[in-house]
């Protein structure tokens, strides 16, 4: 079978997988954030932390909770990293270094999984376990409960802004989604050869007779919530392209659909929470056009060899594992930057103008196509906002959009989760080109630098982690600027949205009349597509001209 | 332990004018207590169960030894592993006398100066981010070609891609057949196996694809090299 064909298979496979459990997932989704009652641990959760899981709290609350939890997640995962030499289990690192902490902090509870430090020599068991691994659950717990509170903020009618219970929603977001899933994913990827070891390294004496350490880690834990709630932050330096992280085919598979699965179903738990199926996969169609669109300019990018260094190769092989090859490389590359995951089976870095540019358009897309789990859906519901709006303004109509009236209040909040992104991803990368510390920091020169910052911002704006790795960021510039990048893009988006569902669970849902627009149709889904797309490129093209732009055109 | 209990009723139900429900002082620290227990209940559920948990079952016979590195040994000490790819190094440094199969290059290998053709080291990992544009990146492509088809005695274009790139994780254990078969001709004369007996050997070491479409088919150097060394043991 040759290459194109094989890939093909895989890709029909995945999307058979994926539409195989859409259903099921859906539904048990929605049924985890609308049942009544509380399973026995949960009440156990809920008494050992002093909260009341039957109260329902309007939308200041809902944000204070989301905050001081997240705000802590950081606090408690800085301590964690900087003690990590007296907890024990650190395998002989040490005290992680300040900035270093300070940016893992940050990146790990943001869902960003950034990486600026060589996980096999810096971070211990210890810290894998109950820092990253921890935050990997309960940072995905947070992003799947701030989308949950927007749809119920479109369901519920007069409820006076009250959207759901923060912590119940955190809470069952771990114990009845991702921990269940998790376990399964990972016990395959141990069957499949991922390493799960508490052991530093392994000392081995070659054939011929040299001497060496490989390192060890407890991978296959991390690997699999890393990938199912689109983390990304690898247990070692070369993420997914680590043969103890993903050795085979089947393995990187399994890695790709478990990265995509979620954000995929939550759209058919909006439309079974909204009761109404169609209004879920209008927008499933639009994460699926966009995903298939950017799949095909990856793959055709990296399968044809282009630049002067894949030419003289003889084929865009640079930075790509063998067993994976172009077309198993540039699913993963598409997918984990179409979701906010991040984590790479190949470096982005050294792909094709065209295709790692295709990556970096993927992110600023605003990482809904289909987005990271949670962050996905309420980001494609903010832009449906949008579109609605635009196209309210078209004919002349006061919009709504499920039964709500979108007003000047609504859509403001709407378009300051809309504008966080560009904001933060223009102002930071504009402010890196304009330092000269930048120049000594890029790993490759000219247009590709250039894209390389962009692609730095663009990551850790859109908490997506992954990176052309070719960038030094370990100075304090960079530690601190993508950390704040981080924290904005996270948060401001986040805080918006609670407002927004407060705003909406106010209002009474009114039916619609005969001059609301269709959302439940295949003509909404185009006019979404053509919001992300314009919105995008309005703001980026100047800045994507003079990156991959001008280096695939040189 | 004091119980945080908010508004149950739904009694508020106007739309307009808007109700503002500043978030109180005290309102403020009970949601971050309840915050930091949760973080720490969590920590333990998430943070020591969970993964100790996948660690108990990985220590299962029949789970433990890939868990453990997929480690292959000889004699009782263990001679690398599988999954991981360091360049062996042959005795001889003109290479003449060069018994191994050689993996891609690394770009965590040593000497810059052989472009990245060498062993790598395994307690680190990650590729060259050199970009597709890159002069460097030219350069040592040029130079792995002209190294490569030096030693392999062939016409540099005959070398294929995989062997002039260096992979993602600088650990790859594999390579394509092309680069397997490239270096049969000099492994066979050196340790005298033959050509035949050597085709078996990669043979034995070449994998398909997963299920027949997953992945591509490659060859395992670290395998390899392991039955090229149990074959000729005095090779080195």
């Amino acid at each position: 079978m040759g290459d194109t064909a094989a890939g093909l298979l895989q890709l029909l496979a995945l999307l058979v997988a994926l539409g195989v459990v859409w259903r099921p997932l859906g539904d048990w989704m929605a049924r985890v954030y609308t049942a009544e009652g509380h399973w026995r641990g949960e009440r156990l959760i809920y008494r050992l932390t002093g909260v009341d899981p039957d109260s329902d709290q309007r939308a200041g609350t809902y944000a204070v909770a989301v905050l001081a939890f997240s705000l802590l997640g950081i606090v408690l995962l800085y301590l964690v990293q900087r003690l990590q030499g007296v907890l024990g289990f650190d395998q002989g690192h040490g005290a992680v270094d300040p900035g270093v902490a300070f940016n893992t902090a940050i990146s790990f509870v943001t869902n960003t999984n950034w990486q600026s430090y060589v996980p096999e020599t810096t971070m211990g068991a210890v810290t894998q376990m109950i820092g990253l691994t921890v935050q990997n659950f309960v940072s995905a717990a947070v992003g799947m409960a701030v989308a949950v509170a927007l749809v119920r903020g479109f369901v519920r009618s007069r409820a006076g802004g009250r959207i759901g219970n923060a912590w119940v929603d955190i809470v069952r977001g771990c114990t009845r989604i991702l921990l269940p899933i998790s376990v399964v994913v990972a016990l395959v990827l141990l069957a499949l050869g991922v390493v799960m070891s508490l052991h530093a390294g392994a000392d081995v004496v070659g054939v011929d007779g040299r001497a060496s350490t490989i390192a060890l880690a407890p991978a296959a834990s991390q690997e699999a919530i890393k990938e199912l709630g689109t983390n990304g932050g690898g247990v070692f330096n070369a993420n997914s392209a680590h043969p103890f992280e993903n050795p085979n085919g089947a393995t990187n598979w399994i890695e790709i659909f478990a990265l995509l699965v979620i954000p995929v179903a939550l759209t058919r738990t909006f439309g079974r929470m909204v009761g109404n199926q169609r209004q879920g996969v209008a927008l499933l169609g639009v994460m699926a056009t966009l995903w298939g669109a950017m799949l095909a300019i990856i793959w055709v990018a990296e399968a044809h060899a282009s630049g002067p260094a894949a030419v003289a190769a003889g084929a865009n092989l640079e930075g790509k594992e063998a067993r994976f090859g172009v077309p198993s490389s540039a699913l993963f590359a598409n997918s984990t930057t179409a979701t906010s995951t991040g984590a790479v089976n190949s470096m982005h870095d050294s792909y094709s103008a065209f295709g790692g540019g295709g990556t970096i358009l993927n992110m600023l897309f605003s990482e809904m196509t289909p987005g990271g789990v949670g962050t996905g859906l309420y980001s494609i519901l903010v832009v449906a906002i949008i579109a609605v709006f635009l196209a309210g303004l078209m004919v002349g109509r006061t919009p709504e959009y499920l039964g709500k009236k979108l007003g000047r209040r609504e859509v403001t909040c709407a378009v300051v989760v809309v504008l966080a992104m560009p904001a933060v991803v223009l102002l930071g990368t504009g402010l890196a080109i304009a330092l000269p510390s930048t120049g000594d920091a890029l790993g490759n020169s000219g247009p590709h630098g250039l894209s390389e910052v962009l692609y730095a911002f663009a990551s850790a704006a859109n908490n997506n982690g992954s990176a052309f790795a070719g960038l030094t960021v370990t100075g304090p510039f960079f530690q601190t600027a993508l950390g704040v990048a981080m924290l904005l893009g996270r948060f401001l988006p986040i805080v918006a949205v609670l407002a927004l569902a407060g705003l909406l669970a106010r209002q009474p849902r009114v039916p619609p009349s005969a001059g609301t627009l269709a959302t439940d149709k295949p003509l909404f889904s185009v006019l979404v597509v053509g919001t992300i797309v314009l919105v995008a490129a309005i703001t980026f093209l100047p800045a994507l001209a003079l990156s991959p732009i001008a280096e695939g055109l040189s | 332990m004091s119980t945080l209990r908010e508004h149950r009723e739904h009694t508020d139900t106007t739309d307009e004018p808007t109700p503002v429900h500043p978030v109180t002082g005290s309102a403020l620290r009970r949601q971050g207590l309840a915050a930091l227990r949760l973080l720490v209940v969590l920590t333990i559920l998430l943070g020591v169960a969970y993964p100790l948990g996948i660690w108990v079952v990985s220590r299962v016979p029949g789970l433990h030894d890939q868990a453990e590195g997929s480690l292959m040994t000889a004699d009782g000490t263990a001679t690398g592993s599988s999954l991981i790819g360091i360049d062996p190094v042959p005795a001889d440094p003109s290479g003449a006398t060069d018994p191994w199969f050689h993996t891609r290059p690394s770009a965590s290998a040593p000497d810059s100066a052989t472009a990245g053709l060498g062993p790598a080291d395994p307690s680190t990992s990650g590729g060259s981010n050199e970009a597709a544009d890159s002069d460097g990146l030219v350069k040592a492509v040029g130079e792995r070609r002209a190294a490569i088809a030096a030693r392999e005695g062939v016409d540099p274009a005959a070398v294929p891609p995989d062997a002039v790139t260096a992979s993602g994780s600088g650990l790859d254990p594999d390579i394509s057949p092309a680069y397997a078969a490239l270096q049969v001709p000099r492994v066979a004369r050196v340790t005298g196996l033959g050509p035949d007996r050597v085709r078996a050997l990669v043979e034995q070491a070449t994998s398909g694809r997963t299920l027949g479409f997953l992945g591509e088919p490659t060859v395992n150097v670290s395998e390899l090299d392991a039955l090229v060394h149990g074959a000729a043991p005095s090779a080195r």
